[in-house]
């Protein structure tokens, strides 16, 4: 049992999954229910418009086979409402995550070492008012988790991060699928 | 474009015309009944309840034109709806209000789903501004459908519903086919709208049939000619895309042995001399065995169900694999394919068959026919010619072919008479088995007999059920009392929940924990709802009965009293390879 949990965890990689699909309401929750039915967790989740009027993207990102993930592309593709869905390796798209930082204003000026942080991490500032000050930072998880660590001994009010939002670096041709499937 | 002002119906408009059609100002659910009108849907099952009073209020208008039967529940309302559209090949339509009603529609939408039956349902829902206020009767039937439905969409104004309904009937019944839910609020049923109904014909995201690649074409005749025991599983595929013809000829031409999934039962007549029978669990030997000696299998719209493959890991290792299907997500789901073909079978089974080289491969098919000599000396000759005095299912199935002489439907619910109608029942035209496959939904068999019945009124409708599976359904015997339907029913009364008593007796050391039933008396039942009823309990009135049964006009019931601890066989154990199918 031990050798075969080993054999699995090894093969489990981190896929961006990029779903191209209609605007419809119900959407969110048939995709979603494709993951759940399989007991695969979600890592994160993003939805906003693409390059194309009224055609919503999806970026889900799991830690899964490459095997699990072409079946579930092949069941989210039959979706009536999903154009076409993708997958990527880390190496194959560009991708990043934002978070946001709320920490009181004193410490800006009593904790010089909190300056420095911002700077190296580049972060930046997006508001300050007397109470408090928000940085912003974008980036990879990494990047920003090592953030949250650096700052986490001085004091957080708030923070969240976003979920992870790509592109791929081969061409999405999307428009032209489209088009074709209206001839 | 033609305009009819309310209230003119549309009686006698011919098909053609009602394509297109503008009504002025009715109401949502006028539109509602008005779009399945132009859908050319005359029947449906329903349950009325108050979110969907406005449709029924408008269907009392048209009961010439759309008949509505009246079940004694939502769940049955589903699987008669299955039942009419797996014999009639059109779409079921049924229609329950929200909540419980709307609930009572999931088992039927699951089975429909796994089992690619063409619905098109419809449930009231509480009004727009009742939404999420957790109002009498309301329940989220979008989110509880979502996994079990093709397609789904609630209505909240009525000028959506005439666009909807096109998407939900192309949406049902093209591709691989599937269930389609629609709610709708009853202010949208209230509210008038000027109602024009355009057929759907194509969804720019939706791409139901994938294009012919003849590299696939190529790939997959090159493997069928140089094989040497070429072996073919087909499924409900081959039904669903009406290739009936083009499977035959492609087997004929290169002499492949085939067997059937259960739900392809009836794809190819039984007696054809290719056909080696039903794969899979409950399936014939030779053809299980054989999956493990073939050179080439050949899958032709099946899925490689559980219940087909037994264990993957010792599945089939040494053939290559083509699959045919129409669901590119089937691919390599559960088998790895070598070659793909993907498209509507009709159209690649025709266009490969020129590519096809007519061969002979009498020796391997007569691996088949040796190894059925052995299932019928150790399992068929037992159930067909009993030396223990109390009467085997297989038998009853046998009388029944003798009578009807393979001509009838044969519906069924699920367990052990299942597994024996699958295997003994003698089918000569295709869509003659009404059967849950991939649900297994007990309760199933009457009310999609009924469907069944409706949706093939010229055939002979024969139900077969099991005597626990007969009192999760037995309220539809009312819709058969009002409908006059005449639907024949058996019921196999071994006074056990038969399937799990047969695992309880080979894997659970005899322990039949909840698997013994007290019946009540069925014959009184039935009569009670006016229906002739029989009980046979000796071999020299078996076919006197059955033979009453088929005869009769109207609606008829046969009770057989069975052996108690019948089994299954050939089985293949859960976990299993399909080498290791067991005789006894």
């Amino acid at each position: 049992m031990l050798d075969l949990n080993k054999r699995i965890k090894m093969e489990n990689t981190i896929y961006t999954i990029s779903i191209y699909t209609e605007n419809n309401i119900g959407l969110l929750n048939r995709i979603s229910s494709i993951f759940l039915q399989r007991h695969i967790n979600i890592e994160s989740l993003t939805a906003s418009n693409s390059e194309i009027e009224n055609v919503t993207r999806l970026i889900i990102v799991v830690d899964s086979t490459e095997d699990r993930i072409k079946k579930i592309i092949g069941q989210i593709e039959k979706q009536v409402e999903v154009i076409k869905a993708y997958y990527h390796t880390n190496a194959e798209s560009i991708y990043l995550q934002s978070a946001l930082f709320k920490i009181k204003s004193n410490l800006l000026f009593e904790k010089r070492q909190i300056q420095n942080i911002i700077k190296k991490s580049n972060a930046q500032i997006v508001t300050v008012t007397p109470e408090f000050f928000v940085i912003e930072k974008s980036g990879r998880k990494e990047e920003i988790d090592k953030l949250y660590k650096q700052i986490l001994p001085y004091g957080i009010m708030q923070f969240v991060r976003s979920g992870r939002i790509s592109v791929t670096k081969e061409e999405m041709k999307i428009s032209e699928m489209l088009k074709e499937q209206l001839n | 474009m033609e305009t009819i002002t309310k209230p003119a119906t549309p009686k006698g408009e011919p098909k053609q015309k009602m394509k297109k059609l503008t009504v002025k100002n009715i109401s949502g659910a006028e539109a509602v009944v008005q779009s399945l009108l132009s859908e050319g849907v005359d029947l449906m099952y329903g349950y009325p309840g108050g979110a969907n009073m406005p449709i029924y209020d408008v269907l009392y208008n048209y009961q010439k034109e759309l008949h509505h039967v009246l079940t004694r529940h939502e769940q049955g309302a589903i699987h008669a709806a299955q039942g009419f559209a797996r014999t009639s090949g059109k779409v079921g339509v049924c229609m329950a209000t929200s909540g419980p009603g709307a609930t009572n529609l999931i088992t039927g939408l699951a089975d429909a789903m796994i089992d690619s039956t063409p619905l098109v349902c419809i449930t009231g829902q509480v009004a727009s501004n009742l939404l999420g206020s957790d109002a009498f009767q309301e329940t989220d039937i979008i989110s509880m459908s979502t996994p079990v439905t093709k397609w789904n969409f609630q209505i909240t104004k009525a000028e959506e519903i005439a666009e909807v309904f096109a998407k939900a009937f192309y949406i049902a019944i093209s591709g691989r086919p599937g269930p389609v839910l629609i709610d709708i609020t009853k202010d949208a049923q209230f509210e008038n709208i000027d109602f024009h109904y355009k057929k759907c014909t194509k969804i720019r995201s939706y791409h139901p049939i994938p294009k012919v690649d003849m590299n696939q074409i190529k790939a997959a005749a090159t493997l069928i000619n140089s094989a040497k025991k070429p072996f073919i599983l087909f499924g409900q595929g081959v039904i669903l895309g009406n290739a009936e013809e083009e499977f035959k000829a492609l087997i004929e031409k290169a002499q492949i042995p085939s067997a059937s999934t259960l739900l392809g039962l009836s794809a190819l007549p039984s007696q054809h001399k290719l056909n080696m029978g039903m794969v899979g669990m409950h399936g014939h030997y030779a053809p299980n065995v054989l999956t493990n000696d073939c050179d080439l299998l050949i899958s032709v719209g099946m899925r490689f169900d559980d219940r087909v493959t037994g264990n993957l890991e010792s599945y089939a290792k040494q053939a290559k694999v083509i699959h045919f299907d129409i669901d590119p997500s089937e691919i390599g789901k559960n088998v790895s394919v070598d070659v793909p073909v993907l498209g509507d079978v009709k159209e690649t089974l025709a266009v490969i068959l020129p590519s096809i080289e007519k061969k002979n491969h009498d020796n391997w098919i007569k691996k088949f026919y040796d190894l059925y000599q052995i299932e019928q000396k150790e399992v068929i000759n037992g159930q067909l010619n009993p030396a223990q005095e109390k009467l085997t299912m297989g038998e009853v199935m046998d009388s029944i072919n003798k009578e009807t002489n393979g001509e009838a439907i044969i519906a069924t619910d699920v367990g052990q008479h299942q597994m024996f109608a699958g295997r003994y029942a003698n089918f000569k035209n295709s869509k003659s088995l009404v059967t849950s496959g991939g649900l297994g939904t007990m309760g199933f068999g009457l009310p999609a007999a009924i469907g069944a019945k409706m949706g093939a009124p010229d055939k002979e409708v024969v139900v077969i059920i099991g005597d626990g599976g007969f009192q999760m359904t037995i309220q539809e015997l009312g819709t058969i009392l009002q409908t006059k339907v005449p639907v024949k029913i058996v019921v196999l009364n071994n006074e056990f929940l038969g399937m799990v008593r047969q695992w309880q007796e080979l894997f659970f050391d005899k322990r039949y924990a909840s698997t013994v039933m007290t019946n009540p008396d069925f014959v009184k039942i039935v009569e009670g709802y006016g229906i002739k009823a029989n009980r046979v309990t000796k071999r020299e009135d078996l076919t006197g009965a059955v033979s009453a049964l088929i005869s009769s006009k109207e609606s008829c019931f046969l009770e057989v009293v069975v052996e108690k601890k019948g089994l299954v066989f050939p089985m293949v154990p859960s976990g299993a390879s399909v080498s290791d199918v067991r005789l006894k």
